[in-house]
Parts: structure tokens; sequence; C-alpha cells
């Protein structure tokens, strides 16, 4: 799987990123020819693997077009009629983007986090024992919802109120509480689309505690503006650009390796750039 | 204008100014205004509520709470009762209610849904409101010469083999509660529908994302999330839909049948209030003219709990799904 290797003629001469090699073990190997929203080219060009337990941190500059990859993992952005995907992402082996292959079961594995808080509006307890009922779960439902909430580092807070709307909480209390529903399940990957931009420094600070527990057990892939936030957490940095030559704004990766080295040692002149803050 | 005390605040380039005389003074007309135009409102339903009730103080005298479970309506013996037509305006209301909410709400999940095109979902939107501009006595018509001998046949065919249910123990002999109901549910489909759209519209998109990303089919976004996040919307859709059931006049007068008995059976003639209101005014004299004036009031009367009882309803849904206080 190279990515070096597009055969096509009119992005020969583009950069393209090498391609990243995986130390450990891939559970998502993603690897972008072609993202567009109509006639409109979002991405190109990207091979992103996401490796299992560990954190892989999505930066890059306003449209740049690491959302838009982020959620061509678990086929959020079918949600889009306009969207159409080129490439593949092979998810233990089977590519989610073959025509047999039922976005409803890939969303069901590869959980997703979103920028901004948005639980349901039901009690505290339903939306974590959402993604239970919905998966048929026979078993301890009260268990399972301490369990989340304890995890998501939110349980103390709620444990006598249960039964509130989980609307009445506070902005940073609802993103934890989206992680718990999204945690609740156990999915093996969860994707998180600027979690914490929401959030203040002391609510930020917990999630990412907690997405380093997370770690542990899933395998995490994070969009994040922050990059102090992909220093702090992130095992992997893909540093996604956009590309404004041609009139379009096209992203495309530029960069990826392990974040100390492409913090400290970036092998590209534009990665420098960004990292260091100058970047316009 | 006022002296402004931050006179000193300001250096000779300063753009900033206190609002003039004359802005203060547009924006005291414009609360006034607000202030009339609102209690206008309040001063007109007690005017109304003041002229019927002078209207019906005899009637009320006369027959007291006696008029709401007596079943007679005879001129001339002067007996007066409305449970008939009580039975009547809640019945084909709630039938309406039915068949109209659950109707309207599948209608409002098809448009907003994604189901088709945005552009086709205007157009759909557009034809359903229309349904609203039609008159009331067109309906009436159309119930008359289309839609009374559409139904006969099946209407026969389900007393002939199922008259041992009540809903089904008379025969449609022409105008009746089903006809009526079904008309009805037709005027109010229109408002549920409207109403229902916007409440699905007022869903922000996170929430669809949040549904999808959880794993759900649409079936199951659907009825277990966006549902329930637009029930108090629903909710007020169908309040406001009821309250038009209750109120509807010249289609039910024309379809009903003014029958007056209370009866479980869809094919059976009955009455509403209104509709006995519109057919026996024009007629009606001395102390008839006073006892529809006291029908009139207990229409108002059911209207108003109606609506306080779905006002109430709504709250707790906003509560409880929301979490406001």
């Amino acid at each position: 799987m190279n990515a070096a290797a597009a055969s096509d003629v009119s992005t020969r001469s583009e950069f393209i990123a090498e391609p990243y090699q995986v130390e450990g073990k891939t559970v998502i190997d993603c690897d972008v020819k072609k993202i567009f929203y109509g006639s409109f080219l979002a991405v190109r060009d990207s091979y992103v693997p996401v490796e299992k337990n560990k954190i892989t941190a999505f930066i890059g500059p306003s449209g740049c077009g690491k959302s838009t990859v982020l959620r061509s993992l678990n086929r959020m952005n079918d949600l889009i009629s306009v969207f159409r995907f080129e490439g593949s992402v092979y998810y233990h082996g089977q590519d989610i983007y073959a025509a047999n292959v039922d976005p409803v079961v890939v969303r069901r594995y590869i959980g997703m986090v979103f920028q901004q808080p948005n639980p349901f509006s039901m009690s505290i307890y339903d939306n974590v024992a959402f993604g239970l009922k919905l998966n048929k779960f026979k078993g301890d439902y009260d268990e399972k919802v301490q369990k989340a909430l304890e995890r998501a580092a939110l349980w103390k807070e709620v444990k006598d109120k249960l039964k509130n709307s989980g609307l009445s909480l506070s902005g940073g209390q609802q993103q934890r509480l989206c992680i718990a529903r999204a945690i609740a399940t156990e999915p093996d990957v969860l994707l998180m689309d600027e979690p914490c931009s929401a959030l203040d420094p002391i609510a930020t600070r917990q999630v990412e505690e907690l997405m380093l527990e997370l770690r542990e057990r899933f395998t995490v892939a994070l969009v994040t503006h922050n990059m102090q936030q992909a220093t702090r957490v992130g095992d992997t940095t893909a540093f996604f650009s956009v590309d404004i030559s041609k009139g379009g704004r096209t992203g495309y990766l530029v960069e990826m390796g392990p974040t100390k080295q492409v913090f400290e040692d970036p092998k590209q002149a534009l990665t420098k750039e960004y990292v260091a803050g100058e970047f316009s | 204008m006022a002296k402004n005390p931050f006179q000193q605040a300001g250096s000779s380039s300063a753009i900033t100014r206190p609002p003039s005389g004359s802005e203060v003074a547009t924006d005291t007309l414009f609360r006034g205004i607000a202030y009339t135009c609102a209690a206008l409102i309040v001063l007109l339903v007690a005017a109304i509520l003041w002229q019927l009730g002078k209207e019906a103080a005899p009637a009320v005298g006369e027959y007291g709470l006696g008029f709401w479970t007596s079943t007679t309506w005879d001129v001339n013996k002067s007996e007066f009762g409305v449970l008939p037509e009580i039975w009547g305006t809640l019945y084909s209301s709630l039938l309406a209610l039915l068949l109209g909410g659950i109707f309207g709400v599948a209608i409002a999940i098809f448009l907003t849904q994604d189901f088709i095109h945005h552009k086709l979902s205007l157009v759909f939107r557009t034809i359903v409101e229309l349904l609203a501009a039609i008159p009331s006595v067109v309906y009436g018509l159309w119930g008359i010469y289309v839609l009374i001998p559409m139904i006969r046949p099946g209407a026969e065919w389900l007393h002939e083999h199922f008259s041992w249910i009540p809903w089904f123990g008379t025969s449609l002999s022409g105008p009746g509660l089903a006809p009526a109901a079904l008309v009805l549910s037709i005027m109010i489909l229109p408002t549920v529908a409207a109403i229902s759209v916007d409440a699905f519209r007022r869903i922000p998109y996170k929430v669809k994302e949040a549904a999808y990303g959880m794993g759900t089919t649409k079936w199951e976004a659907i009825l277990k999330v966006m549902l329930p996040t637009a029930s108090s919307g629903i909710l007020a859709a169908l309040v406001l839909g009821f309250g038009r059931a209750l109120g509807e006049t010249m289609a039910l007068a024309m379809l009903i049948g003014n029958a007056n008995q209370i009866s479980l059976s869809l094919f059976s003639p009955a009455n509403t209030l209104a509709s006995l209101l519109a057919s026996s005014f024009p007629e009606a004299s001395g102390i008839e003219v006073q006892a529809l004036m006291y029908a009139a009031l207990v229409l108002l009367l059911i209207t108003f709990v109606v609506n306080v009882v779905g006002l109430g309803v709504q709250q707790y849904t906003v509560r409880k799904f929301e979490g406001k206080k």
C-alpha cells in the first residue's frame, strides 16, 4: 500500500507524503486517493494508518481536511449526499467502503465523539444505555452504565441524578457524557473530532487524561486544533495542509510520524513552519 | 434629553454618544404599542367571554349543570342538554386526531428525514399546506358527493362481518361519524404536519450525527432519537390540531348527520357542539338562543381545558427530555 505510487497523471507532479511505516499492529489502514464533496476535491492522496492501542492525532490548519479524513474512517460522511470517497479504508482486513458493507455496522465498531457535545434529549442513564439497547445487550445495564460513566470521569458528578436530562449538564459534563455513551458498548476504535474545542481548560485536561486511559483498551484517532494537545496525548501525529495553488482548497497529508519526531524533527519545511507557529 | 453623565469620558474625536431624545422616544413608543397589542388580545377574549356569559346567563340559571348531562334538545318542551353533542365533538375530534396525527407526523418524518430531495420536499410541503386553504364547505361537499359513496361498500362489509364490534354496530346510511372524522382528519393534517415539520427541522444536525454515529439504522435514529427530541413540538402540533377539530363547524354540519344520540358506532349519525350551533341558530328564538349560547360556552370551556392540559403535557416533556427548568 504505497500512496506515493499514485498513477494518476494529473497528480504525479503534486506533493505526496512519504508513507508512514507502522511499527505495531494497524487497526485501520486508510488510504485516501480522493475525497469529493460534489465536484469539490476536499482531500487528495493521504495514507493514514491508525495503530492499535495508540492515539493518532490529526493536526493542520482549518480546511485541511483532517476532520473529513477522520469522518471517512467510520463512514460518517455518508450522511452527506454529495460526498464521494476514492481509495480504501481497511478495517481488520475488510474494506469498509466495499459495496457489501453496511455503514451502520461500521459505526457500531468504530465509535465517535464530536466537536460539539451532543447528548440525546433523554436522561443521563438512557444516554449511556442507548448503545447497549441498540446492540440488544443482555445483562446488567446498571453496571455497564456506571462503568462507562466512571471511565468518562463523570460518575461522581451524576450518580445521584441519573434520571435528569443529559441536556441539564454543563458543556464539559455533556461532552464526557457523550464519551461515556460512545465507550459504553466498548467499540474497537474511538474517533474524536476536536472533542475539547468547546471545553474549558479543566474539562479539557480531564478529557485528555481519559483519552490516555482509553488507549489501554481502545484505539483512538483524534482531530485537534490544539498542538499542545497533540504533543500531550498523541503517540503518532499526522500533519495535513491545504493546497490553494489551483484555486481550490484541497487538503493533503504532509507528514506522518511519531509525535516526538513530527514536532521536534519534522522532515518537511511546511510541518516545521506549522509546529513552530509560523504558519499563516 | 437627560444629561450625559459620561460627558468627560469622550475625547474630542470619540464617535460614541448617548442615544438621542428621538431614539429614546421611538423605543418608548414601540414598547407602548407592543404592550397595547398584548392587552387588546386579553381584552378581546374577556369581551367574548363576557358577551357569551351575559347571553347565556338565563339558560345557565335555568338548566344549571344538568345541561351538561341531559340528552334531549327539544325546543317545544324547552328542554335542553348537550351531552350527545359533547360526546360527538370529543369522539369525532379524537378520531380525527388519531388519523390526522399519525399521518401528519408520518408526513413530517417523510419530509424532513432525507427520504426525498429537499426541493421535492418543499413541493410536498406546499401541497400539504394547500389543504389548509380549501374552504370548509368544499370539504363538506366533497365528503357528501365523493367520500360517503366511496367508503360505503367498505362500511357495509365491516358492518356485515364485524357488527359485534361496537364501532361497526350500525350500517352507514349516509352522513355519520366516519365520514365526518375522515374529513376532519384531512382538515387538521396540514396543521399537524406543518408544525411537526418545524419541530423536526429544529433538531440540530449534531443530534442526527450523534444517532448515526452510534450505529443506528435510519429507522432506529428516527424512532429512538428524532421522535423523542421533537416530542414537545409534535405535542404542540397535536394540541393545535385537536383544538381545530373541536371547533370545526361547516364540514361537520354537512357530514355528521346532526342526530342527537350517543353511539360508539362509527357509522351512526351524531352531532357536535359547533354543528349544533350552526344548524340551530338561524331559526332559534327566545330560550333556545340562550341555550345555544350556553352550548357555545361549553365548547369554549372544552377547548380551553384541552389547550391548558396540552400545554401542561408539553411543558412536562420539555422538562423531562430537555432538562429545562
